[in-house]
């Protein structure tokens, strides 16, 4: 049973359509693995084992009778925490939302339950996906698979370590400003994230609304396509989704970069970035150079802006967003409070975790009247300028190169005392979320103490299709060697 | 020499559209409804819910804009307004602040005392209705329904041009009238799909400063308004010259008090922290959709009574009252084609129809009677197939049920008797019956036949024709 948990998920849907493994099978061998590292790893906030092994069964029963043919048919997935799926506990890792069962599911697990992939359960996150270590979590830190002293990353920090202990086939994050790129290079998986508007929000609890966009996480770049492919729709319930004819992305799963165009930002490998994480990266670059891609380094203009930026707009459109949890309606309740107000104050005092706090008082700050124009609008017209810095160097190039992060995955209880130092982290990540654009972390080695380094590849809005085939030939060609 | 005083009002109205869903979903905006029935993720706030824009409610927003003058905001987009109540499921309502839809109009005015002027409206804008409240008394606990959650509302909100409760009136009905005529609202007060929030300040006439103005709220009727208007006037005035100061505040009309008092003061004024709603993409108005919705625009009040003069030469007071309102106009219109005598289809209106409304306090909005039926009833008036007192009695249950007068006549056996033999019988009884009256008419009283009519009348249970008595009773007496 051990070996099928090796199996990628595009070679489990292969092996299940094949007859030689069920989808049950995979379930259960899902279930044990689940058993023996979860009281390490603390991936998930809720699984339903009985709920996941009566559904695999159902996906048998379909597959078997040819009404499921898809490549997912019958693989196990773990959702992250802040999409809603019916019926199931959906927490965002908070103690506000202790108690809420949706009554309906995200798109994005709705065309993955039609596509026959089936939900084992729900992963841990940072609370609301404010943190990059999933230490924010009401319910607990997980740990980092390949070294349990380590944090996983964040804020799909429960999905990435779930994928990398082998606690699923596959995983979906969000990424609002790398919370899927920066966990999957610290975890050693796969993870991608789509342009904005690729991927419906629909279910997904909003942090920063124009920022927020699913996507997969993954055990190779393969599956990466696969899944994509799978949850990107045209959503008319989200006014954001948007309608795309280029979604046949395993197309693209082709080992060829023979004249594309890589472009290396300088400053994003200057002070601040680890030398072996650095060496690592430019390998990567060398690489696809050797097998003829034209690299060349050049200035990508307000990189330092981007935190500034990014904090003041995701922060704004937070504090909005979590107005609704007030205990009026569903979730946590203070008790004894004899007054609205009151009530209003003790159940968000109580409910709400240091970080979130912080953000919406950030974000309150920000969208107050008198600092509106200072901050927001000024945080808005900067994105612009990000933006157009983008535009301008994607008209040189199909794609950028550059580190995911700054770092590898620090250790566990050393983030959350600066969090001035943690948001420096999410440098290289966040501008894709300010422009809008995909991005992927790919898997390229490890550090001197044997963390995974990632990769990250960035590409004009809709140009997954140039990430997908440069993260494809640099993988095949990683095995090679 | 005491000082003298101007008022100056703006008004901010509320005003419920007429659509069938609601502005960010598909819930129904049917009034009524048990608590919560008309609900969904989306208007109940739920995690992970989104809006969709309801595309009717901008047209009805342009529409009312076009006909009040006003620029249209070809880039225009929704924003949040941030601030915690329970009736609010997202404690934030999405509406306009930095784009709204519509901007710089006018609604020309003209009060009943003869003044003609033009009010500015400022802008229009959309957004979304909240929920409702209810107190449980006897549990000591608020309940919330949100049924009326994100039914879509347009904010209409005027320059401070009006100078009494008069114009204020005037600026109200001119309102209602444009947008009954488009059919964007019903716009009821009593029933709130239209509200006015009354902005007032008071100055010395010929200053150039604006006084401080307070923000009056739940006034439901125009006389409401008017008392509140002059209420807080007085107020005002009275403040002024005790030495003391308006404060800027947000105040409640109470009717029945005939008083008003602060909801809440300037000091712990709300910051709604506005800013762009980032689930809504910006709404691009093309030139082709503005020119749509013109086109669309129907005949409104001031066209309609040019025609009318032209068309139907009606008396100008007629013409007003049965423009007043689309309702009363359509009727008009869709009578008069039927039978197409125009003189009597406002004859009827003009009498009947507005004496009944008086008297049961029906709202023109409310007319419900069909036309067709109006136009049986003069037809039968004019075959003489029933005289004008059956046909008012027949007329008061066409108003009231809308019964079909052919069968009705015809059912309760109220058609006028014809047959003439019977009726010089029953005169000739009449006369010999009433010696003293037969005498006073030929000794020169020329009242005393209105005696004898009355008597044919109520011994024909008044089905007789009163044209035709009159001329056998004279024959008759003639004879005598």
């Amino acid at each position: 049973m051990s070996d099928i948990l090796s199996l990628t998920a595009v070679e489990l849907g292969k092996a299940i359509k094949a007859g030689t493994y069920t989808a049950v099978d995979a379930m259960k061998a899902v279930i044990e693995q689940i058993e023996k590292c979860e009281e390490t790893v603390h991936a998930y906030v809720t699984i339903d084992k009985e709920a996941a092994l009566a559904k695999a069964a159902e996906a048998q029963k379909k597959i078997e009778a040819g009404e499921l043919t898809g490549p997912l048919a019958g693989v196990p997935v773990a959702i992250k925490d802040n999409m809603c799926t019916e019926g199931m506990l959906t927490t965002c890792s908070s103690k506000i939302l202790s108690n809420f069962v949706p009554t309906f599911s995200s798109e994005a697990v709705i065309n993955l339950e039609k596509a026959g992939a089936v939900v084992i359960g729900k992963t841990n996150m940072d609370e609301f996906a404010m943190g990059s270590t999933t230490e924010t979590s009401y319910y607990g830190v997980t740990r980092n698979p390949r070294n349990p002293e380590h944090v996983p990353g964040g804020s799909s920090g429960g999905s990435a370590a779930a994928v990398a202990a082998q606690e699923c086939f596959f995983a979906l994050g969000s990424d609002t400003g790398g919370s899927i790129r920066q966990p999957a290079s610290y975890c050693g998986v796969v993870g991608l994230k789509p342009t904005y508007g690729t991927v419906s929000r629909y279910g997904l609890i909003a942090y920063g609304s124009s920022l927020d966009q699913i996507g997969p996480l993954c055990k190779d770049v393969t599956d990466c396509a696969t899944i994509l492919e799978t949850i990107a729709s045209h959503d008319p319930k989200d006014s954001t989704s948007m309608k795309r004819e280029d979604t046949d992305f395993t197309s693209a799963l082709v080992k060829d970069v023979k004249g594309m165009k890589i472009g290396i930002p300088k400053s994003y490998f200057g002070e601040g970035l680890q030398e072996d994480v650095k060496e690592a990266v430019l390998a990567v670059a060398e690489k696809l150079k050797e097998l003829g891609a034209e690299v060349e380094e050049f200035d990508l203009d307000h990189v330092k802006y981007a935190i500034p930026t990014y904090y003041t707009i995701a922060d704004a459109e937070a504090s909005s967003n979590l107005e609704r949890f007030d205990g009026v309606k569903y979730g946590y309740r203070a008790e004894d409070a004899d007054e609205l107000h009151r009530m209003y104050k003790k159940t968000r005092s109580e409910g709400f975790g240091p970080e979130v706090k912080r953000r919406i008082m950030l974000g309150s700050f920000v969208l107050s009247s008198g600092y509106y124009d200072a901050y927001y609008l000024k945080a808005l017209r900067v994105k612009a300028l990000i933006k157009k810095a983008f535009d301008d160097a994607f008209a040189k190039y199909d794609i950028i190169l550059g580190p995911v992060a700054p770092t590898t995955a620090p250790k566990l209880g050393c983030s959350l005392s600066n969090p001035m130092q943690m948001y420096l982290g999410d440098i290289y990540t966040i501008s894709v979320n300010l422009a809008g654009l995909p991005g992927i972390s790919v898997p390229c080695g490890t550090d001197k103490n044997g963390l995974p380094i990632g990769v990250q590849m960035i590409g004009d809005c809709f140009a997954e299709k140039k990430l997908i085939r440069a993260a494809y030939t640099y993988e095949q060609a990683a095995k090679e060697v | 020499m005491a000082k003298e005083y101007e008022t100056v009002i703006g008004l901010e109205v509320h005003v419920e559209l007429a659509t069938k869903t609601k502005i960010f979903c598909g819930c129904s905006t049917a009034f009524g409804g048990a608590p919560n029935t008309h609900t969904c993720p989306v208007c109940t706030g739920m995690p992970g819910s989104l809006p969709v824009l309801n595309k009717q409610v901008v047209e009805y927003a342009m529409a009312v804009g076009l006909a009040t003058n006003c620029d249209i905001t070809q880039n225009c987009k929704f924003d949040r307004k941030n601030y915690f109540y329970p009736d609010n499921p997202q404690n934030y309502q999405i509406s306009q602040l930095y784009l709204p839809i519509c901007r710089n109009g006018h609604v020309d005015i003209e009060t009943e005392s003869g003044v003609k002027k033009a009010v500015r409206i400022h802008e229009i804008h959309m957004e979304e209705d909240a929920g409702k409240l209810v107190h449980d008394e006897w549990e000591d606990a608020s309940l919330v329904d949100y049924n009326r959650s994100g039914v879509p509302l347009i904010e209409i909100v005027s320059e401070p041009d009006m100078r009494s409760a008069e114009e204020v009136i005037a600026y109200l009905e001119k309102l209602r009238q444009t947008i009954q005529y488009l059919g964007a609202s019903d716009c009821k007060l009593q029933e709130g799909s239209m509200r006015a929030d009354v902005n007032l300040s008071v100055r010395e006439v010929g200053a150039e400063k604006f006084g401080t103005r307070t923000e009056m709220k739940n006034l439901n009727s125009f006389r409401a308004i008017q008392h509140a208007i002059e209420g807080e006037k007085n107020r005002q005035i009275d403040l002024i010259e005790a030495g003391k100061e308006v404060v800027q505040e947000t105040r409640r009309w109470d009717d029945n008090k005939a008083e008003s008092y602060p909801m809440r003061s300037k000091e712990d004024a709300q910051d709604y922290r506005y800013f762009p709603d980032p689930d809504l993409v910006p709404i691009h108005i093309s030139d082709e959709w503005i020119e749509r919705v013109k086109a669309a625009q129907p005949e409104m009040a001031p066209e309609k009574k040019v025609r009318y003069k032209e068309e139907f030469d009606l008396p100008d007071y007629d013409i007003g009252i049965i423009t007043g309102t689309k309702q009363m106009a359509d009727i008009f219109e869709e009578t008069t084609a039927i039978c197409g005598n125009p003189k009597k289809v406002s004859n009827w209106l003009m009498g009947e129809t507005l004496r009944l409304m008086k008297e049961t306090g029906t709202d023109p909005e409310d007319l419900s009677f069909s036309p067709k039926h109006l136009a049986d009833l003069i037809a039968m008036v004019d075959k003489k197939e029933i005289n004008s007192s059956v046909a008012k009695e027949v007329f008061e249950k066409i108003f009231a049920e809308d019964i079909d007068p052919v069968a009705y006549v015809d059912e309760k056996g109220l058609k006028t008797v014809n047959d003439e033999g019977a009726l010089r019988k029953t005169i000739e009884e009449i006369v010999a019956a009433n010696p003293q009256s037969v005498a006073d008419y030929k000794g020169g009283k020329e009242k005393a036949i209105g005696f004898l009519v009355g008597q044919t009348m109520k011994a024909m249970k008044g089905k007789a024709d009163p044209g035709s008595v009159n001329e056998i009773l004279r024959e008759v007496l003639a004879q005598q």
